[in-house]
């Protein structure tokens, strides 16, 4: 956990402690739980338990209620969305090669996130871009006729961004 | 281009047409041809304006000057003095009545919102929503200060009864009542909502209010716990909405340092706050005892009324409810008088209506409307009609809950039973306009597809009921359609409606149901003939290679599953059983030698 991460957790923590005592105490939760999300882009399953023992609501209700609601993520999701087209012309050009180097470049399978958080893969229905396929679309841009090659290099240059990002 | 000094608006409605208008604008242009002003003057027609009882009407900006009851004769005089020698005629300056004047400062010269009538977005746009002074500076409060110092709870709530305002947030119960309905529970601890939680695909008129007039719908609350004697309101809004949340924080904030909300507000011996709570992304969490449950740190689902959440609500309180919109109407009414708000309007609805609108129309955007404004006059006088020559095939509103309604719907007015009449409903306001190029039965499916997913869970006519239409209404679309599907549609839609315990469920067949009895021919060809006339189910197309194929390659060459085959310079051929009709080969063909059916 970083230090910043630290401080608002501490931060959140004496928020719980001081809505507990107040009428109708469980009526927050959601509003915890949108904090949790703040701090960690997803809620993390011990920060939960924690939130339960501090504001005596069992565990059970509360992951009733994450998992109620859609804006709630359960996973960490990374700074990037990379989503492989699945769709039938973009298989047929090689999706599934495409998707198989960004498991091994990224080392997540669908639905993970790396371990610098920076990018979550998925797999995606038809982006209508099937001129172009294979094609994988990041955050909102879409790539197209792409080959394992082209594809890691795409993932390079948003290390490279990044990195660039946080030097300056 | 010259710079017009002078834009006149003449009233063009009904009333003041019968009055001369049409003759006064001849007259007009005739006077400005004499002194030479012809070029530096703008005429504009506008709608009605409101004012029919002092028609007809003409506006002249800038200065903003209204004369009313003017005569052919009286354009040689208004021209001379006022566009010629800049001095208005004041004996026919309309004096009293200036209500409506609030309404529609900076409008009526743009068609857009020539048929406007902004009540509930009255300040959007004028002024800095993160500004109390500017909101104070357009009366604001002053509803509020009035039902405070001049009125009992009793008088306000007979204000909004006389008003007819009813709840914008679809179903469309009289406000009045509902709040009557709170004030007689007994008690003390009472609480006010307001409905932020707006989720329809396409809809924002919410999100829009709040963002640019915050300081409205607050004012509403405040004058609803006032009337029904709670002490505590509450905000129920998207957590997808951050901006609209920022301006109501800061809104909130500016609100209690000038002593409109807290402790003895404007020092009387009322007090009441404002709470936020973030809603989740749950759609079900729009139905107010979902809303309500999502408030109290639950799972939003919905239980079966009654009791109503005015007897009892929140934390099991007797509570308030309303929509944004409907609280955005409360400080006109209370300050502009019941009685004045019900000459907006039709018989049984009062007021404006606010509507997004979206689709296959030029122009699209949030238009208000007086109630009783014809589905015609949004889609082509405000909307500008359908883009490029294609032609109208439906309306679509009222969301994921509403129906579509065919051309000959096109002259229903808008209002809450005739909408209903028509088989489709009012619902938060949400107007996609539909054309040729749009299947009806894929846009059930995708309203079908939003539902089925944002259902509850918790009752089986909702939950499994909108699986098996999705799963029916999907397998006619891939062209696996049955005999007997539209039937079975109709059946389970029947009983969903009938069955399901709330607003969503109950609403949720709407497009099915309304589809199938408007557009019943486009079913039958997906099942029976395996066609798509608006070409856009996939499945149902055949791409086939036409006599004038040059044999240039093109396609073959796009084709990205190899399905095409042909030597260079003779008719190419596309292989049936690989063609995924991706639609390559239509696109890049320049000679229009591939057919898509």
């Amino acid at each position: 956990m970083t230090e910043t991460e630290q401080k608002k957790m501490e931060a959140l923590r004496e928020y719980m402690h001081a809505v507990k005592d107040q009428p109708h105490s469980e009526s927050n939760l959601i509003g915890v739980l949108h904090k949790v999300q703040q701090i960690y882009g997803y809620l993390p399953r011990e920060v939960m338990d924690e939130a339960a023992e501090i504001l005596e609501i069992p565990t059970a209700h509360i992951w009733g209620v994450a998992t109620f609601y859609h804006y709630f993520n359960l996973e960490p999701i990374g700074k990037h969305v990379v989503s492989v087209c699945m769709g039938t012309a973009c298989y047929v050009k090689g999706a599934q090669g495409v998707l198989d180097a960004l498991k091994k470049e990224l080392g997540v399978d669908i639905g993970g996130t790396t371990a610098d958080k920076l990018f979550t893969l998925q797999e995606a229905r038809c982006l209508g871009a099937c001129g172009i396929a294979p094609v994988i679309m990041v955050d909102d841009k879409i790539y197209g006729e792409l080959d394992t090659k082209k594809t890691i290099d795409i993932i390079n240059r948003y290390r490279k961004a990044d990195a660039a990002e946080t030097e300056a | 281009m010259t710079r017009k000094t002078y834009k006149v608006t003449l009233c063009d409605g009904p009333t003041c047409i019968r009055n001369q208008s049409r003759e006064i604008r001849q007259a007009l242009e005739q006077a400005l041809e004499k002194h030479s002003l012809s070029q530096r003057t703008e005429i504009h027609l506008s709608g009605c304006l409101g004012m029919c009882s002092k028609g007809p009407i003409l506006i002249v900006n800038p200065g903003y000057v209204i004369y009313g009851q003017v005569t052919p004769e009286d354009m040689g005089e208004i021209v001379e003095s006022h566009l010629a020698g800049g001095q208005p005629v004041a004996r026919l300056i309309v004096k009293e009545d200036h209500l409506y004047n609030r309404f529609f400062r900076i409008f009526g010269d743009v068609d857009f919102f020539g048929k406007q009538m902004r009540i509930t977005l009255r300040n959007c746009g004028i002024i800095d929503p993160e500004n109390i002074d500017d909101y104070l500076s357009v009366r604001g409060y002053e509803a509020l200060a009035k039902a405070l110092t001049e009125m009992t709870p009793e008088q306000v709530i007979s204000e909004v009864k006389k008003s007819g305002l009813r709840g914008r947030g679809g179903a469309g119960f009289p406000t009045g009542l509902k709040w009557d309905f709170t004030a007689k529970q007994p008690g003390d601890e009472k609480y006010v909502i307001c409905n932020a939680d707006e989720g329809d695909p396409g809809a924002f008129m919410d999100r829009s209010a709040i963002e640019g007039d915050p300081h409205t719908v607050l004012e509403g609350m405040i004058i609803g716990g006032y009337a029904v004697g709670a002490r505590k309101g509450i905000l129920y809004i998207r957590a997808e909405y951050p901006l609209a949340i920022q301006r109501l924080e800061i809104a909130i904030e500016a609100a209690r340092s000038h002593g409109l909300l807290g402790e003895r507000i404007l020092g009387s011996d009322f007090s009441f706050d404002l709470e936020i709570r973030l809603g989740a992304g749950a759609f079900v969490c729009g139905e107010e005892t979902a809303l309500i449950h999502s408030i109290e740190g639950s799972r939003g689902m919905p239980r079966p009324r009654p009791p109503y959440p005015s007897v009892s609500g929140l934390f099991g309180k007797p509570t308030l409810i309303n929509n944004v919109e409907t609280w955005a109407n409360i400080p006109v009414v209370v300050l502009d008088g019941g009685a004045w708000f019900s000459t907006i309007g039709t018989e049984t609805s009062k007021g404006t209506k606010v509507f997004a609108l979206a689709g296959k129309v030029q122009n699209t955007g949030l238009v208000e409307v007086p109630m009783g404004t014809t589905l015609r006059e949004i889609v082509y006088d405000i909307g500008g009609g359908i883009p490029g020559g294609k032609k109208f095939k439906a309306v679509q509103t009222g969301g994921p809950s509403g129906g579509c309604l065919p051309e000959e719907y096109l002259d229903t007015q808008i209002d809450y039973e005739s909408l209903a009449k028509a088989g489709s409903i009012m619902g938060s306001g949400g107007m996609i306009v539909i054309d040729e190029d749009t299947c009806m039965v894929n846009i059930a499916k995708f309203f079908i597809e939003f539902t089925q997913s944002e259902s509850c869970g918790k009752c089986t006519p909702c939950r499994e009921g909108t699986k098996r239409m999705l799963e029916i209404l999907t397998r006619i679309t891939q062209g696996q359609g049955k005999p007997g599907d539209i039937e079975k549609l109709e059946r389970l839609g029947e009983m969903i409606q009938k069955a399901s315990l709330c607003g969503l469920g109950q609403s949720a067949p709407n497009p099915i149901l309304s589809t199938i009895k408007n557009f019943r021919e486009e079913y039958e060809e997906h099942i029976h003939q395996k066609k798509c006339r608006a070409g856009e189910c996939r499945a149902l197309l055949k791409y086939t290679i036409l006599d004038n194929c040059v044999g240039c390659g093109a396609c073959k060459r796009a084709c990205p599953v190899g399905a095409i085959d042909g030597t260079r310079k003779e008719k190419h051929v596309i292989n049936q059983d690989l063609c995924i009709q991706c639609g390559q080969c239509f696109e890049v063909c320049k000679f229009n030698a591939v057919s898509k059916a």
